[in-house]
């Protein structure tokens, strides 16, 4: 499979058809792992790397998972093509800034992606559309049984698996699922949500993880330690906690639509006005203008049709898969530019939102599309 | 003296603690021992204040000048870069590590999936074990026909050793 393949089609997570999709973007859980008597990829010479490149990756393009899969080292990559991949959250940010010796396996749904010598020798994940975690960890589970038959895991028999950072031993598993939280911001909760939700010991990040800001009212919610926790327990922990946040948000949208309707539809209404008006446009603004969109049509402004090219433009948007699709290194004026373009295009089709009809229903309506 | 923390200024301010009756000194610049708050010495835990380098100085007590035997990895490379060289590395650093890892995680034990391939192994020479300590008592007993019958467990097991 070639790369132009990954890039024309949305991963099957982005298609927003999980459960509690409306919250929960996507589900995803990685493992790290990695092999005995070779040093770790940040310590290993260049042709160490090679040589457990070469180890490995045969037996990863083996996988039944992972027949028809898009294969590649990293130095055979644009910057352009590898930026691509962080936007699809198919690689990491510090796989993209590697070379020579280092690979990534991706299979053809987009759910299950390998890179071969990041910061550990395999890091492993599976990604899902909505709230599927406990789905989603037995799917990499199976892909972690089937390569730890051929392969020689590094693990200690009190540590577990051992990793390049301490932070990751144990079961080298981080899980996470990404939220759109806008009303829990509108209402100015999510600052004590978060707070509420490191003190039990989870981490909230922004939309590309570690150090990244919180775009789009987009957050993700992960696991923080690995060791000293079975990896279901750690799973069932944090699917409660993302229930909890589900909750809240919906309460938020509720308390909105009855007692800031006013705020709430000045929000969506200027986000319309701005995205099918505008001529240039940030990346930046348009993931938070298009988070408000994205909750109008949960909140029913929007018919539900409009879900599928919204959710699209979360994606074309992004600074890489713009480039990539005019074929061609932009400024970042014409960037701009071409992103307020492609964005009143696909919205051009959008009416305005229904505001005066949803005023007086039943609040509960928002409920039903779940 | 240059600042420890930037490693570019010229330091101003100088602190020693003693820890567990170690010394340990710290030179830093104006603008460093503003930003990292020193402004009262005697409300300054030192080792807690740096982060990396505090875990640097955790691992320092496991032995100054310690190095991987695998990897050829050192303390100090840990301190630069908070990443461990390979596997070994954790037996190596085993000391340091351990107070690094409590404070870090959940437990100190991993109790999570455990390769099925060293399950396997694990199980196989707990049989081994179970087994070779009957042989040695029915031998010490003179059982002779159970110690045989025993040894003829043993053969059959043995060509599972290498799962």
């Amino acid at each position: 499979m070639k790369f132009e393949t990954i890039f024309s089609n949305a991963g099957e997570w982005l298609r927003g058809e999980g459960p509690h999709h409306q919250v929960v973007i996507s589900s995803r859980v990685r493992l790290a792992r990695n092999l005995n008597h070779h040093a770790f990829p940040g310590w290993a010479k260049k042709s160490e790397r090679a040589r457990i490149l070469e180890e490995i990756k045969p037996h990863i393009e083996a996988l039944p998972e992972m027949q028809d899969s898009y294969s590649d080292e990293l130095q055979n990559l644009t910057a352009l093509e590898k930026q691509v991949l962080v936007e699809k959250h198919l690689i990491s940010r510090e796989q993209a800034a590697k070379g020579v010796g280092s690979a990534m396996v991706i299979n053809r749904k987009q759910t299950l992606s390998i890179m071969i010598n990041e910061e550990d020798h395999l890091r492993m994940q599976a990604i899902r559309s909505g709230l599927q975690l406990k789905s989603v960890f037995k799917m990499i589970d199976k892909v972690d049984s089937q390569l730890e038959e051929k392969l020689d895991f590094a693990f200690h028999p009190t540590l577990g698996y051992l990793t390049a950072c301490p932070t990751n031993v144990g079961t080298g598993m981080r899980a996470s699922a990404m939220v759109h939280l806008p009303a829990l911001v509108l209402s100015e909760q999510i600052n004590q949500i978060i707070q509420a939700v490191n003190k039990i010991g989870l981490a909230v990040r922004g939309l590309y993880g570690e150090g990244t800001e919180a775009l789009g009212n987009l957050f993700q919610v992960s696991n923080q330690t690995t060791l000293g926790e079975r990896e279901e327990e750690m799973i069932g922990r944090l699917n409660k906690v993302i229930e909890t946040l589900i909750e809240h948000e919906q309460n938020a949208r509720q308390i909105l639509l009855q007692k800031n309707l006013n705020t709430l539809l000045d929000q969506i209404g200027r986000a319309y006005g701005i995205l099918t008006h505008a001529y240039s446009m940030t990346s930046k603004e348009a993931l938070n203008l298009l988070s408000f969109i994205k909750l109008g049509i949960d909140l029913g402004f929007f018919p539900d049709h409009c879900r599928e090219p919204v959710d699209e433009l979360f994606m074309e948007t992004q600074p890489a898969h713009l480039q990539k699709t005019s074929q061609q290194k932009l400024s970042v004026k014409e960037r701009d530019s071409l992103r307020a373009e492609i964005v009143r295009d696909k919205l051009k089709e959008f009416k305005k939102p229904e505001t005066h009809t949803k005023s007086e229903n039943d609040p509960n309506e928002a409920h039903k599309n779940e | 003296m240059i600042c420890d923390v930037c490693k570019t200024n010229s330091a101003t301010v100088f602190l020693t603690q003693i820890v567990d009756g170690k010394m340990q000194k710290i030179n830093l610049c104006k603008p460093c021992s503003k930003e990292k708050g020193i402004d009262d010495p005697l409300n300054f835990g030192l080792a807690d204040q740096f982060l990396g380098l505090g875990e640097a100085l955790e691992m320092e007590r496991g032995g100054a000048l310690l190095k991987c035997p695998a990897c050829g990895f050192g303390q100090a490379d840990f301190k630069k870069t908070g990443r461990l060289g390979c596997a070994t590395c954790y037996d190596t650093f085993a000391e340091g590590l351990d107070s690094l890892l409590k404070a870090m995680h959940k437990g100190t034990a991993h109790i999570g999936k455990v390769p099925a391939r060293l399950e396997r192994t694990l199980l196989f020479n707990a049989q081994m074990k179970a087994l070779q300590g009957e042989l040695d008592k029915a031998v010490a007993e003179e059982n002779y026909e159970n110690a045989a019958e025993i040894r003829d467990r043993i053969k059959l097991l043995e060509p599972q050793s290498n799962p």
